[in-house]
């Protein structure tokens, strides 16, 4: 079994099953499939060879008056994307069980999965670009049909704001498409284009916007908290755990090594966008009153953090941005199903209206301050290796690194700080009247949040692994680079 | 050539079937019809290509593919439109016939080879569409259109016609080749005259094709005209208009294109921003679509504006999708219509819980019209990039790119409707077989070529 295609196919068959099912086993029915998509993934997993190599590597021709192929395959910075794609997605389906959705829902779902795969697996522009945008429409459906308040104006923003983007993108693909003589779309052949300063500068800018919009990086963020916020907590989940990961996956596959030179030139510019992004969202989280809203600018500082890792151009600090694309992935759809399970409870999510939760739900308490150790970054839970990592990189990065990496640093503080403040105000203190009431997590929530904590404590206390993944392929990028 | 008599002796035919009264078999019947002429222009596919008739027309691939799409075009509208002609008057045949005329002139358009041919086929097209735009004769916004169309069409005729009069009075002849040849062996000294010749045909074609600042007529006579037949105005005769501008630009025009690429670049970016901008205030879907087609016809000048190998398939598959996509677009909101009774873009509230199949349907139009992968629409808007990139325009592609955003945003609005707004109406739209199958049809080709345009593009 080493077809990657079945891992495209099977989301898509998926989404069309999905889409006929009118009543609500469809939830199972979607569970079983991702569930298979998962066992379907392990053989990769496993009989990946970590070196720089790309596997599976699989080619058709596909539009061939315009000589462009179907190429997809793996290497080490795509499988752990595709093993986090796979691996977060049945716990998001899982983690929807409380809202009684129907097929069309998880059809959105699965199409929006084949998209993130082909993102993460294609190994050509062109499909790239293809998943990119089939990634962008079932997202847009499930925040606008099954999201709250101004949903509609809010969605429409972030389609044409990352629309906009994507076009971009667009633009700088069908240029490298032409500069390698008009036949060939592969990554291969475009990652080998040597080009001029000039065209280097403008390609650099137009992909880079492209995936500061997805990411988001500041200031190019507006459409984030706002989206994030109105979403489904099933969309929000997809949004911050998977599809953010598409940008700065772009970073490392389509930017830096089609265009080195420039990274050389802007790359600073973009390393203090992130930091500036660090800073800015861990004020603005610790203001918020709202606990999605809260987690959304939270967000932004922790990816913020990642891309600045990335543009640290060293080993650890892109090898850490990998770790902790995972890492976060992880921790924030536990913070939003957290977030969820209290609001489906106590009817609101704003922080002044919760309080002493923690006498209510126990299990809930004590689950939620382990995914929140790890969002913060304490020794011995994922975020402590990532975050670590991380700055280690930024702290070597060529200029002005150990600036970087104390400004960059302070999101352990504030990321302390914003975090318990948090747990503070929903598990401690008095309990409010109105949530008297409230029972603790049972059934298949305790599976997610179990699932979630072991994962946390797992990938802090044995990391090699994943890193073990991911080396050679970066360093074989950075050797490209330089 | 068979086409052309094909279609020309099946419009009388249809005169006489309507004479006699045999209502049932007008619809049939044009159908055989215009599957003859497809047929015919099939077998020529596999000729080799000459001009026939002193070089009065050339059916080359070039000719041929776009014959045939105009004619393809035409039997889906002509399935829509079996209903539709019936709720608005009596003398259904007359409809047929006219629609079968303006046809026979669109494939003359595509395939001329003299300029002759060039100014009966666009005449012959039109005058068919003057009478219908105004067919319905009860009605004054129809009328307005109609007036409107006929002045603004033969001004732009006029135009034309004199443009070809300088062209001839350089070169003494009406014949492309010819006048081809007059270039090359005058690389240096080409007479003024031919200069304000080639201006004169490119407003009189802009005209045609109804681009900014040439684009005033469009909006209100799209929107006057019952609506197939702005269907048919909006696909097939645009169509045609643009293959005979890229024939004429392609073939004869080519070596002088430092002289009207700055003309046409600045028609162009008008072209894009003005259709774009208006189409975002409209409230009226139909409007919208009136307007968004302006700004579609700025895309499809791209293709001319760096005429290279690529051109033709460009515009041939951004045509294609194109033309499905408004076909569904229109018969959608002739569903609309007649259920609601407005075509602003509320009477779409609610449609996506009434009606889910019709509303995926509309969603596959909208998003290949708004240029999204895996639909025809992203296809034909790459090709025309590339096409652009080919000549280093990228200031222009940068422009294009900021207009596709906000089209994205004006057609999203539909199926923001469609799927996300309610309404009062609870009774499903009643879709009849015929309509069924255009949707169908329709919305399969275009998932189709965006999965695997090569169908298209190998052409």
């Amino acid at each position: 079994m080493d077809n990657l295609f079945i891992l495209l196919l099977l989301p898509v068959l998926s989404a069309i099953v999905l889409a006929f099912v009118k009543n609500t086993s469809a939830k199972w029915i979607a569970l079983i499939l991702s569930l298979v998509q998962i066992g379907l993934t392990l053989p990769f997993v496993c009989s990946f060879v970590p070196d720089a190599s790309i596997q599976f590597s699989q080619s058709w021709n596909w539009i061939e008056s315009l000589g462009i192929r179907f190429t997809i395959g793996l290497d080490g910075i795509s499988l752990p994307m595709l093993i986090l794609t796979n691996g977060l997605i049945p716990l998001i389906i899982l983690a929807s069980f409380g809202h009684e959705q129907k097929g069309g829902f998880y059809s959105l779902i699965a199409f929006m999965q084949a998209g993130l795969v082909l993102v993460f697996v294609s190994l050509d522009a062109f499909s790239f670009y293809i998943g990119w945008e089939a990634a962008l429409i079932p997202i847009y459906f499930i925040c606008a049909l099954w999201g709250e308040g101004d949903r509609i104006r809010i969605n429409l923003k972030f389609f044409v704001y990352t629309f906009f983007g994507s076009l971009l993108m667009l633009i700088a693909i069908i240029y490298l498409y032409q500069q390698t003589g008009g036949r060939d779309m592969s990554w291969a052949s475009i990652s080998n284009l040597t080009l001029t300063d000039g065209a280097q500068n403008w390609v650099f800018w137009a992909f880079f916007i492209a995936f500061a919009i997805k990411i988001p990086l500041f200031p190019l963020h507006s459409w984030q908290p706002d989206t994030y916020t109105h979403a489904p907590s099933t969309g929000t989940m997809l949004l911050s755990g998977i599809m953010l990961k598409m940008g700065l996956f772009g970073l490392l596959r389509w930017l830096l090594p089609v265009v080195p030179e420039a990274i050389g030139r802007y790359g600073q510019i973009a390393l203090i966008m992130g930091i500036v992004g660090v800073v800015y969202g861990s004020i603005i989280a610790f203001k918020m009153k709202d606990a999605k809203r809260l987690i959304a600018y939270s967000s932004i500082a922790h990816v913020g953090l990642i891309a600045a890792g990335i543009f640290s151009l060293t080993q650890e600090g892109i090898q850490g941005a990998i770790l902790q694309m995972i890492n976060h992935g992880i921790s924030v759809v536990g913070l939003f199903f957290v977030i969820d399970i209290l609001e489906r409870r106590c009817g609101t999510r704003d922080l002044s209206a919760l309080g002493g939760l923690a006498s209510k739900m126990p299990i809930l308490a004590a689950t939620f301050l382990i995914i929140i150790m790890g969002a913060i970054g304490l020794p011995l839970t994922n975020g402590f290796i990532g975050e670590f990592l991380l700055l280690k990189g930024i702290f070597s990065a060529p200029e002005h690194g150990i600036l970087f990496a104390v400004i960059g640093g302070t999101t352990l503080i504030f990321g302390a700080v914003y975090m318990l403040r948090f747990f503070q105000m929903t598990m401690l203190g008095e309990i409010k009247d109105n949530n008297v009431a409230v029972t603790d997590v049972r059934g298949y929530e305790v599976l997610i949040l179990g699932v979630i904590v072991i994962l946390v404590i797992l990938i802090g206390v044995l990391p090699n692994g994943l890193l073990h993944l991911s080396e050679a392929s970066v360093s074989q990028l950075l050797q490209q680079i330089k | 050539m068979g086409a052309i008599i094909t279609l020309s002796l099946l419009g009388i035919f249809i005169l006489y079937l309507g004479l006699y009264k045999a209502k049932n078999a007008l619809l049939p019947v044009s159908i055989l019809g215009l599957l003859l002429a497809l047929g015919f222009q099939g077998y020529y596919w596999t000729v080799e290509a000459v001009p026939l008739y002193k070089g009065m027309v050339l059916f080359d691939h070039f000719a041929l593919s776009f014959s045939i799409l105009c004619i393809a075009l035409t039997v889906l509208i002509l399935l829509l439109s079996k209903e539709y002609f019936k709720a608005i008057s009596d003398h259904v045949a007359e409809y047929y016939t006219l629609i079968l005329f303006s046809l026979t002139g669109a494939i003359l358009v595509c395939s001329y080879h003299n300029f002759a041919m060039l100014f009966i086929g666009l005449e012959i097209m039109s005058v068919a569409l003057y009478i219908l735009a105004g067919i319905r004769r009860n009605d004054k916004a129809s009328n307005e259109a109609s007036l409107k169309y006929f002045l603004m069409g033969a001004f732009s005729t006029g135009l034309l016609l004199f443009g070809i009069t300088l062209l001839y009075g350089s070169t003494g002849s009406f014949d492309l080749a010819a006048i081809k040849q007059y270039i090359i062996d005058n690389p240096s000294n080409i007479s003024p005259m031919f200069y304000g010749g080639i201006l004169l045909l490119l407003v009189g074609l802009c005209f045609k094709v109804g681009v900014a600042p040439f684009h005033f007529w469009t909006p209100d006579v799209y929107d006057g005209s019952p609506i197939l037949i702005t269907t048919f105005m909006s696909t097939v005769v645009k169509i045609a208009s643009f293959a005979g501008f890229l024939k004429l630009f392609s073939t004869v025009l080519v070596p002088l294109n430092e002289f009207w690429t700055p003309v046409l670049l600045t028609v162009v970016i008008i072209t894009l921003f003005i259709g774009n901008v208006s189409a975002l205030m409209q409230t009226s879907f139909k409007r919208m679509l009136a307007y968004s087609s302006i700004s579609h016809a700025g895309y499809m000048l791209f293709a001319i504006l760096s005429i290279g190998p690529n051109s033709a398939s460009g515009i041939l598959t951004y045509s294609t999708a194109y033309g499905l996509a408004s076909i569904i677009a229109f018969a959608a909101l002739i569903l609309v219509k007649r259920q609601i009774g407005s075509d602003q873009f509320e009477s779409f509230n609610g449609l996506g819980k009434r009606n889910p199949w019709l509303a995926l349907v509309v969603t596959v139009a909208m998003l290949s019209l708004a240029g999204i992968p895996l639909t025809a629409g992203f296809i034909g808007k790459f090709m025309m990039f590339s096409n652009v990139m080919n000549d280093y325009h990228t200031v222009l592609l940068v422009l294009a790119a900021i207009n596709a955003a906000v089209g994205v945003y004006y057609y999203l609005r539909v199926v923001v409707h469609m799927y996300f707004m309610n309404s009062k109406e609870e009774q499903s739209i009643q879709i009849s077989g015929n309509f069924q199958v255009v949707f169908v049809i329709a919305a399969i080709l275009t998932i189709i070529l965006g999965v695997y345009p090569d169908l298209i593009l190998a052409l």
